[in-house]
């Protein structure tokens, strides 16, 4: 018998109870479905203990690693304290270090942050606005390297929160920010296998995060960035790519534009037609898309269908709102 | 034996390895892919799971009424028996793939054989 921990409710777990039934006993609301470890719809993290091998198997190895495990396979083998995937995300007052033009739509947000270890690039925060207004917005940067977090954010037409970053939002104002999210990031195993980025906009945000921290730890697999925009200047840190591929012989940058004629230097055609055309196959790639909501779909199919495993497939998973219509 | 064929085939890893293979065989089958190519890759891939939960005899909910009308729409865009045997052979070369004792694969073909007529809804 192990007690768990759910916010203010402490649920005793039986012998041969799993969590999904100690909480369904005590009609704790949980959504659940096949009860076999199959659907992976009862996801609960643990925020202390380890969780059994069992309970984490097909889970996605950046949910393993942060404490994820289905409910409906897990006997608890100590006490555990819980976190449903609903309960609201908690803020902490971060502080504007700068706010400037990346290119002619996008801003370069960098907010000072305590605690930058529990955040990592490429996962998401919600950043919030005095009223309430909330948005994500990606980790592009290492933030336990400078104690910062860095964000890309596009002005979307009509987009109230990002026209406030843009043109109110002051160095030195503090700004509520969540804690992160997202399982979409790098982890420093398998360092000789291939990693493929391919993103649209400010989908490069993330994926700038996990090259850097892929860079950082060494990584020794090609590493493979395609960016991509409709026109040249939408997109930005083109320079500083191409400098950092100079300097990492196993990294490559291609930059795309889909309309119009690309100028030298570029690609001509959509994003992940470039990165996937380029590739044989994908057998054994860790594969990483992020932007428009249409790109991430159909590569997402098109990277599993060239061999890349499920598992090894993360996508930037979280919705824009109506107002945010994606721009790519 | 009293383990069921689900935990000796090797469970829910079991199921997720046999996705893997069986996924890309069907989206790579002419004769078949429409009928698995929704945009939404994450909810085909619940499908498939429950699927091979199904066939491996292992825990799940459905019963004929929710294979009938899970499947109707697909019967509606033309779906008949040369579907469900060129599925039915996926299913046997993924389980070939990945070693499964051939007697294993012959009770799991059994289960996914006695669902033939709801899916198909006969
Ligand atoms: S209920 Fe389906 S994996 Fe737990």
């Amino acid at each position: 018998m192990f007690d768990l921990k759910i916010k203010n409710n402490r649920v005793t777990c039986r012998p041969g109870e799993t969590v999904l039934d100690a909480l369904l006993r005590e009609n704790i609301n949980i959504p659940y479905g096949c009860k076999a470890g199959a659907c992976q719809s009862c996801v609960v993290q643990s925020l202390d203990a380890k969780p059994p091998a069992k309970a984490q198997g097909g889970l996605k190895d950046t949910l393993k690693s942060s404490g994820h495990f289905l409910a409906c396979q897990c006997h608890p083998e100590q006490p555990m304290t819980l976190k449903l995937s609903k309960e609201a995300a908690s803020f902490v007052d971060g502080r504007v270090a700068v706010n400037e033009p990346l290119n002619r739509n996008t801003q370069l947000l960098i907010i000072d942050i305590n605690d930058a270890d529990r955040y990592r690039a490429g996962q998401f925060v919600n950043l919030q606005r005095s009223d309430g207004l909330t948005r994500s917005y990606s980790i592009a940067n290492i933030p336990h390297a400078s104690g910062t977090l860095e964000f890309h954010i596009r002005r979307l037409p009509g987009g109230r929160f990002s026209t406030w970053v843009h043109e109110e939002l002051k160095v030195g104002d503090s700004i509520p920010v969540s804690e992160p999210q997202g399982h979409c990031f790098y982890l420093p195993d398998r360092k000789e296998q291939g990693l493929l980025l391919i993103g649209t906009g400010t989908g490069l945000a993330p994926l700038a995060g996990i090259l850097a921290d892929a860079l950082s730890h060494g990584h020794s697999g090609p590493i493979r960035l395609f960016h991509g925009s409709r026109e040249h200047e939408d997109l930005y840190r083109v320079n500083e790519m191409r400098e950092l591929a100079e300097h990492h012989p196993n990294f490559s940058y291609t930059p795309c534009i889909s309309s119009g004629d690309a100028p030298e230097g570029f690609t001509q055609g959509r994003v992940h037609d470039a990165a996937l055309s380029a590739q044989a196959d994908l057998v054994s790639w860790r594969v990483f898309l992020c932007g428009h909501p249409d790109m991430v779909k159909s590569a997402q199919k098109q990277a599993y269908l060239k061999g890349a495993r499920l598992a090894d497939i993360y996508c930037d998973a979280f919705v824009v709102s109506a107002e945010q219509a994606p721009s790519a | 034996m009293s383990n069921s064929l689900y935990e000796r085939i090797g469970g829910e890893a079991a199921v997720n390895a046999a996705v893997d293979l069986f996924y890309r065989k069907v989206l790579s089958d002419y004769r078949i892919n429409r009928f698995f190519d929704s945009t939404d890759m994450d909810a085909q891939i619940a499908k498939q799971k429950a699927f091979f939960t199904y066939a491996f005899g292992g825990p799940n909910n459905y019963t004929g009424k929710d294979m009938r009308s899970a499947h109707a729409h697909l019967v509606k865009m033309g779906m008949n028996g040369s579907h469900f045997d060129a599925v039915m052979e996926h299913l046997g070369a993924t389980l070939h793939e990945l070693n499964v004792p051939e007697d294993l694969i012959a009770e799991a073909a059994a289960i996914a054989l006695g669902a033939r007529s709801d899916v198909l809804g006969l």
